[in-house]
C-alpha cells in the first residue's frame, strides 16, 4: 500500500509534469533545430516567436469565446490554434523576406545572423508587449481535471490522490500528433526530403535543382507551427507571460544542443532529458520518501536537491556537461 | 577621426539640449548612465570588435560588479558573522572541495566504470555534507535581524575600491565560463553566457545571506558627499548663491557633476588602455585571429587561449561598469536586472556605435542610452497625438496610451536591424 502511495505521489509531482514540460520543450527545441539545420544559425528570437504565436492564438480564442463558440471539455484555444499558426507563419515569412533574406543572399557569417535574430527578438518582444501587455494571462477553459484527487482516492482507497490535469494530457497528445506529422513530412514527402537534402549538403541540393527559397519558406512555416503549438501548450499548462517565454530560450537551446543541433530526434530526447532533470532535481522528495521509509525513518527536511529558483542552473549544468564531454550532442548533430 | 569628432560634438549637443529644454538634473542623470553605458559598450567591443566573441551574458557580469559594491563597501554585520558566518564559509569551502575532488578523481583514475562510480559517490556525499553544513549557517545568518540585515555584510572599505574588485569578480566568472565554452562554435558561447547570466541573477535573488536577495541592500556608502551635508555647509550655500542657484538644486547638481567626473575619469582611462591595446602587437594579433582563425593558428597563435584572455578582459570591464552603476544608485536591487536592458541593449550600443572601434562603441553607448530614455516620452507624445481624435474612454485609446511604455523595445529592435542592414560598420567604423 505504501509503495502504491509513493508511486502515485511520484506520478503526480514528477512523471506527469515532467512529461508535459518535456513535450513542450521538445516542440520548442524542434523549431530551433530545424532553423539551425536549414538556415544554419541559432535563432534567438525563438522564445519570442512562441510568445507571438501564443498571443495570436489567445486573441483568436477571445474572438471565439465572444462569438459563443467553445470546444466542450477541451480548451477553446485548440480551436483557435490554426489561426494562431497562420498569423505566426505570415509574420515569420514577412520577417524572412524583410530581414533574413538579405543576409542569406550575401552568405553572411552565422554569427551575424544570430545578431540579426537578436534584433528580430527585440521587435517581436515589443510587438507582443504592445498588443497584449506584460501581465499574466490564463486562457485555459473547458474541463480542468481528467482524474481528480478525491475521485481517485475514493476509487482506489489510497491516501494519495492521483491528479491529471486536462492540459497535461492535451500537451502530450498534441505533441505526439505534431511530431508524427513532422516526421512523416520529413521522411515521406518530396518537400520534406528536399529539406533534409538541403540540410545535409547545401551545394549538392542546389545542384540537383532544389529551390532554396521554397525550402526556406517551408521551414519557416513548420517552425511557426511548432513554436505556436509549443507556446500554446505551455500557456495552457501554466499561463502566458511574455517574459517567461523569453526565459524558455535557455532550456530550449539546452535541449536542442544536448540532442545535437540539427537532429530532430535529438531535440525530442533533449527536451525530455532537460525537463526530467529539472523536475527531479527541484522536487522535494519528502513525501515520496516518507511513504517508502520504514516507520520512524521518515526524512525531516524537504529532501530537495535544488530550490526551484535554480531550475535554470539545471539546464545549464547539463549543457555544460554535454559541451565538455560530447560537443556534438547525444545524437551527433552537425555542429562542432 | 573628423567624423567621430563631429558625432561626439552632436552627442554633447544632445545632452546640452536636454539640459536646456528639460532641466539640467535630467541631463546629468542621462550623462552619468551614458558614461557607464559607454564603459559597458567598451567591454563588449573588446570581446566582439577585437576578437569576434559573442557574449550575451553582459547582464551577469554587470550584476557581479554590482555585488562587489555591496561586498566591499557595506559595513560587516558582526552578529551575523558570530551566528553562522564561519559555518557558512566552511560549507562553501566543502562544496568547492567536493568539486575539486571530483575533478581530480576524473583526471587521475583510469577510464572505466569504477571511475564513474567513484566520481558519482564523491559528488553525492559531498553534496549532502555541503547542504548539511551550509544550510545551518545560512539559517543562522538570515535569522539575524532579517528586517534590516540578515546577511553577512561587506568589508566596510571605501566604495571606490569596489570598482576594481567588481572587475576582478566578473573576470573570475568569465574564466570559468570561458574555460568551458571557448574553442567550440561561436553559438555555444552565446548560449553558455546567456545561461550564466540567468544563474548569477538567480543566486543574487535567492541567496539572502550574500546580499539580502530581493530585499535589496540600500544605503551603500558614496564616494561623493551627501546632498544634506552640502546643504548644511555654509561655504557651499555661499558659492551656490554666488552662481544664482538655490542650495537644494545646487547640491543635487553638484553631486551629479562629481559622479560624472569620476565616471568620465574611469571611462577615459579604460578607453586609453583599450586604444593602446588595439594598436599594440597584441591588438593586431587579436584582429588577425578574428579575421582568419585558421591562418592565425597556422602562424602558431594559440587561438583558444587568446580568446579566453580577451573574454576575461572584456567581462572585467563590464564588471567595473556594474560596480559603478550600483555605486551611482546607492543600492543593489537584483530584481531590476533584465536581460533586454543589460545585455541586448549594450549590444545595440556596440553595433550602432561601430564594432571594432573603441570611440564608436563609447559613442554608441551614450547615444543609445539617450535614445532609450527619450523614446518613452516621445512614444507617449506620439500616442497622445494619434489618439487625440478618438473619443475619451474608448477601448483603443486607453490601450494605445498604456502601451506607449513598450515602444522602447520595438524602437531599439528596429534601430538595430536598420543599422545592421544599411550601415553594418556602425556610426564610427573600424579603421
Amino acid at each position: 500500500m505504501e509503495l502504491m502511495n509513493a508511486l502515485v505521489a511520484l506520478l503526480n509531482y514528477v512523471v506527469v509534469p515532467g512529461l508535459a514540460y518535456g513535450a513542450q520543450l521538445a516542440l520548442g527545441a524542434l523549431g530551433v533545430t530545424l532553423i539551425y539545420g536549414i538556415l544554419r544559425f541559432s535563432n534567438f528570437a525563438h522564445g519570442d516567436t512562441m510568445a507571438f504565436g501564443t498571443m495570436a492564438t489567445i486573441l483568436a480564442t477571445w474572438g471565439l469565446q465572444a462569438a459563443g463558440v467553445t470546444f466542450g471539455v477541451l480548451p477553446t484555444a485548440l480551436l483557435a490554434l490554426p489561426v494562431g499558426i497562420l498569423g505566426t507563419a505570415l509574420f515569420v515569412l514577412g520577417t524572412d523576406r524583410a530581414v533574413y533574406r538579405f543576409y542569406r543572399t550575401q552568405k553572411a557569417a552565422p554569427v551575424i545572423l544570430v545578431i540579426v535574430s537578436m534584433g528580430v527578438m527585440f521587435v517581436m518582444n515589443g510587438v507582443v508587449r504592445f498588443i497584449i501587455g506584460v501581465d499574466d494571462i490564463g486562457f485555459a477553459d473547458g474541463a480542468r481535471y481528467l482524474v481528480n484527487a478525491r475521485d481517485f482516492r475514493d476509487w482506489s482507497g489510497l491516501d494519495e490522490g492521483l491528479v491529471i490535469r486536462v492540459p497535461q494530457v492535451i500537451t502530450l497528445a498534441t505533441a505526439a500528433v505534431a511530431v508524427a506529422l513532422l516526421f512523416w513530412f520529413l521522411n515521406r514527402t518530396r518537400t520534406g526530403k528536399s529539406m533534409r537534402a538541403f540540410s545535409d549538403n547545401e551545394d549538392l541540393a542546389l545542384l540537383s535543382g532544389i529551390n532554396p527559397e521554397k525550402v526556406v519558406a517551408v521551414t519557416w512555416i513548420i517552425v511557426a507551427a511548432l513554436a505556436t503549438t509549443a507556446g500554446v501548450l505551455y500557456g495552457l499548462d501554466k499561463s502566458f507571460k511574455a517574459f517567461t517565454y523569453f526565459q524558455l530560450l535557455l532550456p530550449i537551446f539546452a535541449a536542442a544542443i544536448v540532442g545535437g543541433l540539427g537532429s530532430p530526434l535529438g531535440a525530442i530526447a533533449g527536451g525530455f532529458l532537460i525537463a526530467f532533470s529539472e523536475v527531479t532535481l527541484t522536487y522535494p522528495w519528502k513525501k515520496v520518501l516518507g511513504y517508502l521509509a520504514p516507520e520512524g525513518w521518515e526524512p525531516e527536511g524537504l529532501v530537495q536537491l535544488l530550490s526551484t529558483d535554480y531550475k535554470f542552473a539545471v539546464s545549464f549544468a547539463i549543457l555544460v556537461l554535454v559541451l565538455l564531454f560530447r560537443p556534438t550532442g547525444l545524437f551527433r548533430g552537425q555542429s562542432v | 577621426m573628423s567624423r567621430g569628432l563631429i558625432l561626439y560634438a552632436l552627442m554633447a549637443a544632445l545632452i546640452v539640449g536636454t539640459g536646456l529644454l528639460q532641466g539640467w538634473n535630467l541631463a546629468l542623470t542621462i550623462l552619468n548612465m551614458g558614461l557607464i553605458s559607454g564603459v559597458m559598450a567598451l567591454g563588449v567591443n573588446l570581446q566582439w570588435g577585437f576578437a569576434g566573441l559573442f557574449n550575451v551574458g553582459v547582464m551577469g557580469f554587470v550584476a557581479l560588479g554590482g555585488l562587489a559594491a555591496v561586498l566591499v563597501a557595506m559595513p560587516p554585520v558582526g552578529e551575523a558573522w558570530a551566528a553562522g558566518g564561519v559555518r557558512l564559509l566552511l560549507g562553501l569551502a566543502l562544496g568547492a572541495a567536493t568539486v575539486v575532488a571530483a575533478v581530480l578523481l576524473w583526471t587521475r583514475m583510469a577510464r572505466g566504470r569504477m571511475r564513474a562510480l567513484a566520481v558519482a559517490a564523491v559528488l553525492l556525499v559531498g553534496w549532502l555534507v555541503y547542504r548539511e553544513v551550509f544550510d545551518g549557517g545560512v539559517g543562522a545568518v538570515e535569522a539575524v535581524n532579517p528586517a534590516s540585515t540578515g546577511y553577512l555584510g561587506g568589508l566596510g572599505l571605501p566604495v571606490l575600491l569596489a570598482w576594481p574588485v567588481g572587475g576582478l569578480i566578473a573576470a573570475g566568472g568569465a574564466w570559468v565560463i570561458g574555460k568551458v565554452s571557448l574553442g567550440l562554435r561561436s553559438d555555444y558561447l552565446a548560449i553558455a553566457t546567456l545561461g550564466i547570466a540567468e544563474i548569477v541573477i538567480a543566486v543574487m535573488k535567492n541567496e539572502d545571506w550574500l546580499a539580502r536577495g530581493v530585499k535589496n541592500v540600500i544605503g551603500i556608502p558614496r564616494p561623493v558627499p551627501y546632498e544634506v551635508d552640502l546643504q548644511a555647509s555654509a561655504g557651499f550655500a555661499e558659492r551656490a548663491n554666488a552662481v544664482g542657484l538655490d542650495v537644494v538644486t545646487a547640491s543635487t547638481l553638484w553631486v551629479k557633476v562629481l559622479y560624472s567626473g569620476l565616471f568620465a575619469a574611469v571611462l577615459l582611462i579604460l578607453l586609453w588602455l583599450a586604444q593602446r591595446a588595439l594598436a599594440s602587437p597584441w591588438g593586431r594579433m587579436m584582429r588577425a585571429i578574428r579575421d582568419n582563425e585558421v591562418a592565425a593558428e597556422a602562424m602558431g597563435k594559440d587561438v583558444t587561449r587568446r580568446h579566453l584572455q580577451v573574454f576575461i578582459l572584456g567581462s572585467a570591464v563590464c564588471g567595473i561598469a556594474g560596480a559603478m552603476m550600483t555605486t551611482l544608485d546607492g543600492q543593489l536591487t537584483p530584481g531590476t536586472y533584465q536581460p533586454l536592458r543589460f545585455t541586448f541593449l549594450v549590444w545595440v550600443m556596440v553595433i550602432v556605435g561601430g564594432s571594432g572601434n573603441n570611440y564608436g562603441a563609447v559613442l554608441g553607448g551614450m547615444l543609445v542610452w539617450w535614445l532609450w530614455v527619450m523614446v518613452e516620452p516621445i512614444g507617449l507624445w506620439l500616442m497622445t497625438t494619434i489618439t487625440a481624435g478618438m473619443p475619451d474612454g474608448s477601448w483603443l485609446k486607453g490601450h494605445l496610451q498604456d502601451s506607449a511604455a513598450h515602444m522602447r523595445l520595438l524602437t531599439m529592435g528596429v534601430i538595430l536591424l536598420l543599422v545592421l542592414r544599411f550601415s553594418p560598420r556602425g556610426l564610427v567604423p573600424e579603421r
